[in-house]
């Protein structure tokens, strides 16, 4: 017992080649599926012009955008869902529970139902209105948060969060009350979630985003395993508390506010995946959080491609599916446990 | 030597620590000791550089601790909280192995020598037998040992095995407060036993006055953030100063069997 070799190593590498091997495998196989089914050799078959490959056309153009978009928001969800999970040390803790989906949903309420439909530099206003209401709910949870405090208050944190929720869904609703009903549909549409992205043009705009919070994801495993001891067992780990608190919280909210941007509220990925990881690998950060990322990514795809093919040719909000799929599995997974 | 000069530390408004000076030095274990709301972990969190004072300095080895780098003081001195409750469940063996990270680069993994490290304080601490287990699932006794285990494995340095640069610090916040009799003993002869084998230094806060007596070599006394007295511990347990604290009647003696001061209380002080 006492002489069983212990290497994180070992796990580190089994951990990321394994969820890193699932979410390759999303991106390539789940374009082929569809209305069209094509070819993954053709497809890559260099050989044949692009003009008259239509497999390639299909893959390249259709439908790849479609499964990039799903994975950067599954990662994205996932593992901003692990980071306010040990942020706040609590498992019931997701993404949107500090408010940041609420904003950039309030954000997007506003361009559909009260701006005229404008683009600004060729983007649609809809995801910037998004986007902009992430940042502004961000700054509120946060000032309020570190006003009463010296440093950094996660109670405070996770009650202004709750309660502007709250508040941003009433102001919704009393948006979507005045609105006409087609425009209600629309919105009500956008609140479920949609991966259709139609080209590489919003994965462009939301990639650096992402980007900027996952390096900062990359400092931060570590500290988030010694923050769920506590803070001042981790402060007397030697870690600077407060930084990788706000780092935490910071690079969490960008990475929500982007996929929100792209996708709408996806629900459901960011409170199980982490969970599912951490059912399969444990707790430590260091494998959680890469874990949590690409298996969230190959989560989303998936679920995707049952959302625009289990009643094709009509496609479901994927929204429902990550429920419908993830819940069962999940209790599946807890109850095998114990 | 750990030292505190004029260290006062207020929340808010409310003065909890006020112009303390404390001092212990290398070998030596000090308890502190006081009523509820005395201020005994504040003291002691400030003493860890966990807080820093508002008013008054700490200095080890005559350099203020502000003046440490987090990392660098982590690896000299080591807190063991009243309790600690994982929000996620980690394995006995990687609750140990966190005290490994002061000692690892940015990136860097724990290797071979740092689970051989933390391998040898859960033996220390009589806990190797659980390293596989969910830390969630022990006693109340054997967390603690596993997180003083933790804190032994933070103290360890890769090329000695054992002894740091320095004198190593392992700052306790009431050990024993929520054991049975029998962990109490265990916790109490773990301690003595890593101060006389390792010349681990000691800062132990407590209720429990037969366990400093046994324990502990110096006293320091808090009562409303202030020090009422600060000695050899048989020089400061005496039946005024319990009564100066508690507000309760005592008989002090020397029980030759146990080898130390006992307190009986016999009875409420009322003025």
């Amino acid at each position: 017992m006492t002489t069983a070799v212990f290497s994180l190593r070992r796990r580190a590498l089994l951990v990321y080649g394994g969820f890193g091997v699932l979410a390759i495998a999303a991106q390539l196989f789940a374009p082929l599926i569809g209305s069209t089914s094509i070819s993954l050799t053709r497809a890559l078959d260099g050989t044949v012009p692009f003009a008259a490959n239509i497999d390639a056309q299909i893959f390249f153009i259709a439908r790849l955008p479609r499964t990039l978009a799903a994975g950067l928001v599954g990662a994205s969800l996932a593992s901003a869902g692990v980071m306010l999970q040990a942020l706040l040390r609590n498992p019931l803790a997701e993404p949107f529970t500090l408010g940041v989906s609420a904003g950039s949903s309030l954000g997007a309420m506003l361009a559909m139902l009260v701006a005229p439909p404008i683009l600004v530099l060729g983007v649609s206003a809809v995801p910037l209105a998004t986007f902009a209401g992430a940042v502004g709910a961000v700054s509120i949870v946060y000032g309020l948060a570190s006003a009463r405090h010296r440093g950094f208050s996660t109670d405070v944190l996770l009650l202004t969060g709750v309660t502007l929720n709250a508040f941003f869904s009433a102001v919704i609703l009393f948006l979507q009350y005045h609105a006409d009903p087609s425009e209600t549909v629309r919105t009500l549409r956008w609140l479920m979630g949609d991966l259709d992205v139609s080209g590489y043009g919003p994965i462009v705009v939301a990639l650096p985003l992402i980007a900027a919070a996952f390096v900062i994801f990359l400092w931060l495993p570590r500290g988030l395993n010694l923050l769920t001891l506590g803070s001042d067992s981790a402060a007397a780990r030697g870690i600077d508390v407060v930084r990788v608190q706000r780092l935490a919280f910071f690079s969490a909210s960008v990475a929500t506010g982007a996929a929100v941007s792209l996708a709408g509220p996806i629900g459901f990925v960011g409170i199980v995946v982490p969970h599912v990881v951490r059912l399969l690998v444990g707790s430590d950060h260091r494998l959680v959080l890469p874990g949590a990322a690409l298996f969230g990514a190959a989560f989303l795809v998936g679920c995707d491609v049952v959302a625009r093919t289990i009643m094709a040719p009509l496609e479901l909000p994927v929204g429902i599916i990550t429920a419908v799929i993830g819940g069962p599995f999940f209790l599946w997974l807890l109850f095998r446990r114990a | 030597m750990l030292q505190a000069t004029g260290v006062s530390f207020s929340y808010r408004e409310t003065l909890v620590v006020s112009d303390v000076s404390v001092r212990v030095g290398p070998g030596r274990v000090l308890g502190i000791l006081g009523p509820n709301g005395a201020g005994k972990s504040t003291l002691l969190k400030l003493l860890a550089g966990i807080l820093r004072p508002t008013a008054g300095v700490i200095t080890l080895d005559g350099a203020p601790l502000a003046s440490y780098s987090r990392r660098s003081l982590a690896r000299r001195l080591a807190v063991v909280p009243q309790e600690t409750h994982p929000a996620f469940d980690f394995s006995v063996l990687e609750l140990a192995l966190m005290g490994r990270y002061p000692h690892l680069d940015a990136f860097e993994l724990e290797g071979m020598e740092d689970v051989a490290l933390a391998r040898a304080a859960l033996e220390t601490t009589g806990t190797a037998h659980l390293e596989g287990r969910a830390f969630a699932t022990l006693s109340g006794g054997e967390k603690q040992r596993v997180v003083i285990a933790s804190a032994l494995a933070q103290l360890g340095n890769r090329e000695s095995g054992i002894r740091n640069r320095g004198f190593e610090l392992l700052l306790l916040d009431e050990p024993t407060s929520s054991l049975d009799l029998h962990y109490q003993l265990e916790i109490a002869a773990l301690l003595v036993r890593l101060n006389r084998e390792r010349g681990t230094t000691l800062v132990v806060t407590t209720h429990d006055l037969s366990f400093a007596a046994s324990v502990c070599q110096e006293l320091v006394l808090l009562r409303d953030a202030r020090v009422l007295g600060h000695g050899p511990t048989e020089e400061v347990l005496t039946a005024d100063n319990v009564r100066a604290l508690y507000g309760v009647e005592v008989d002090v003696q020397y029980h030759a069997a146990a080898g130390h001061l006992t307190v009986v209380p016999l009875a409420l002080n009322r003025p």
